[in-house]
């Protein structure tokens, strides 16, 4: 899950006036579980070099999982390919709420499915 | 016969009650992942890679599960609660999902996905629901945003039912303005019942795939025999999430397998019953 919630927001304008500090979200309230599914490294390996190794590493640390090293390291090890995997595939958010730094919007999750949806004058350009 | 998208919002539309139906009817199935199929087959990605894709109006996820038998990982967008949290979740499909309009926008990092489809949709955008929507504005929003979601190259292509030409011409201008290049791409222009249109959008510079050719019948034919090569190509791909061309049986007991490490209960016990075809009953 913390793949695609780690995809969101850096400079596209989502909601109206709100175009800088909004990445990434920021989790509270949360109620986590675990999907495991089997793990890809050719996946990881692909998306790796999308990814914002810091904000993915502090929102892992947010939700209490402190596996991967605050500096990306320049080749990742098996155990550390395995702890990517989990955080980025396996680890969901089922309940809580996610707040952007930008402009305090709340966007809440309820079973897993964050709710995206603005009120139509919030709506970016 | 009015159209759905004349009939209600989507989200009002597909509510609990219709989401069910729409989700068990075994001609949609059929018809839907057909028509997934063949986008699939449109989207040309890499051969051997397990792609990070989005569907858009995903629903309950039945053009979803065909992407994850392709092995790859997806991001479902749908508007109806009902199709996402009622029907979705219950049949456990493995795409992350989100609640969201697409008419009001992506908000993805420039670049992330590496293609996208959507089946049977983007007609629902070209209703006005409310006072304040404008449709060529809520276009123009989806396609300008969907542009910077995507990365360079690929494509995002749409399976949808246009009430007019009229409207095929407004969403193709829409598109382009936005950045993209492609166009429609018509399967058996000439049979009443086979004909299926297909947007077929691009993000840097591509050829315009052909559209399947003849009558229904030949492309039946046509349709067994690309089925079978596209299985070919679909086994050679390595690494991914689900690699060989399974039987029924084994699909479902990885299914079930999955639940029982992911402590799901209520997972019937395999027996000789397992994934045997049910016979029709009348
Ligand atoms: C015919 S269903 C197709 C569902 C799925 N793609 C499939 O093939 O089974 C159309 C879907 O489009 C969704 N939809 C319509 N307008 C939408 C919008 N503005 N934003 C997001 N989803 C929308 C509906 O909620 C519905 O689930």
């Amino acid at each position: 899950m913390l793949v695609s919630i780690l995809s969101l927001f850096s400079s596209p304008q989502f909601r109206e006036n709100c175009t800088s500090n909004n990445f990434p979200l920021v989790f509270s309230e949360v109620e986590l579980v675990v999907r495991p599914v089997p793990e890809n490294q050719e996946f990881l390996k692909r998306f790796l070099p999308k990814l914002e190794w810091r904000a993915l590493v502090e929102t892992a640390r947010s939700l209490g999982n402190e596996s991967l090293p605050l500096i990306q390291p320049e080749t990742l090890t098996d155990d550390q390919l395995k702890a990517l995997h989990h955080v980025l595939l396996e680890l969901h958010v089922e309940q809580g709420n996610m707040t952007c730094k930008g402009c305090g919007h709340v966007y809440p999750i309820s079973n897993g499915i964050p709710n995206m949806l603005l009120a139509e004058h919030e709506v970016g350009r | 016969m009015s159209r759905p998208e004349e009939i209600s919002p989507p989200e009002i539309f597909y509510g609990d009650d219709e989401a069910r139906k729409y989700t068990s009817n075994s001609r949609i199935q059929a018809i839907q992942s057909q028509m997934t199929e063949r986008a699939i087959e449109l989207l040309a990605l890499p051969e051997d890679q397990p792609a990070f894709l989005l569907d858009i109006g995903c629903g309950s996820g039945l053009s979803g599960e065909l992407l994850d038998e392709a092995g790859h990982y997806w991001v479902g967008m749908d508007i109806s609660p009902s199709m996402l949290a009622e029907v979705a979740l219950e049949r456990e499909v493995e795409g992350d999902l989100f609640l969201q309009d697409i008419g009001q926008g992506f908000g993805f990092r420039p670049g992330t996905f590496d293609g996208a489809i959507s089946i049977s949709v983007l007609q629902w955008l070209l209703n006005a629901d409310t006072s304040s929507h404008s449709p060529p504005q809520r276009l123009t929003r989806f396609f300008t945003t969907l542009h910077s979601a995507l990365r360079n190259p690929s494509r995002a292509v749409f399976q949808f039912y246009p009430s007019s030409d009229d409207q095929v011409h407004l969403i193709t201008q829409s598109a382009q303005r936005a950045g993209f290049g492609g166009g429609i791409v018509v399967d058996y222009p000439n049979s009443k019942k086979a004909r299926k249109m297909y947007l077929c959008l691009m993000v840097g510079h591509q050829e315009v795939p052909r559209g399947l050719e003849g009558e229904e019948e030949v492309s039946r034919r046509e349709g067994v025999r690309n089925e079978t090569r596209r299985k070919k190509e679909r086994n050679k791909i390595v690494g991914g999430k689900k690699r060989k061309e399974e039987s029924g049986k084994e699909w479902v007991m990885k299914k079930k397998e999955l639940y029982r490490i992911r402590g799901k209960e209520g997972v019937p016990r395999d027996s000789k019953y397992t994934a045997r075809k049910r016979r029709v009953q009348f």
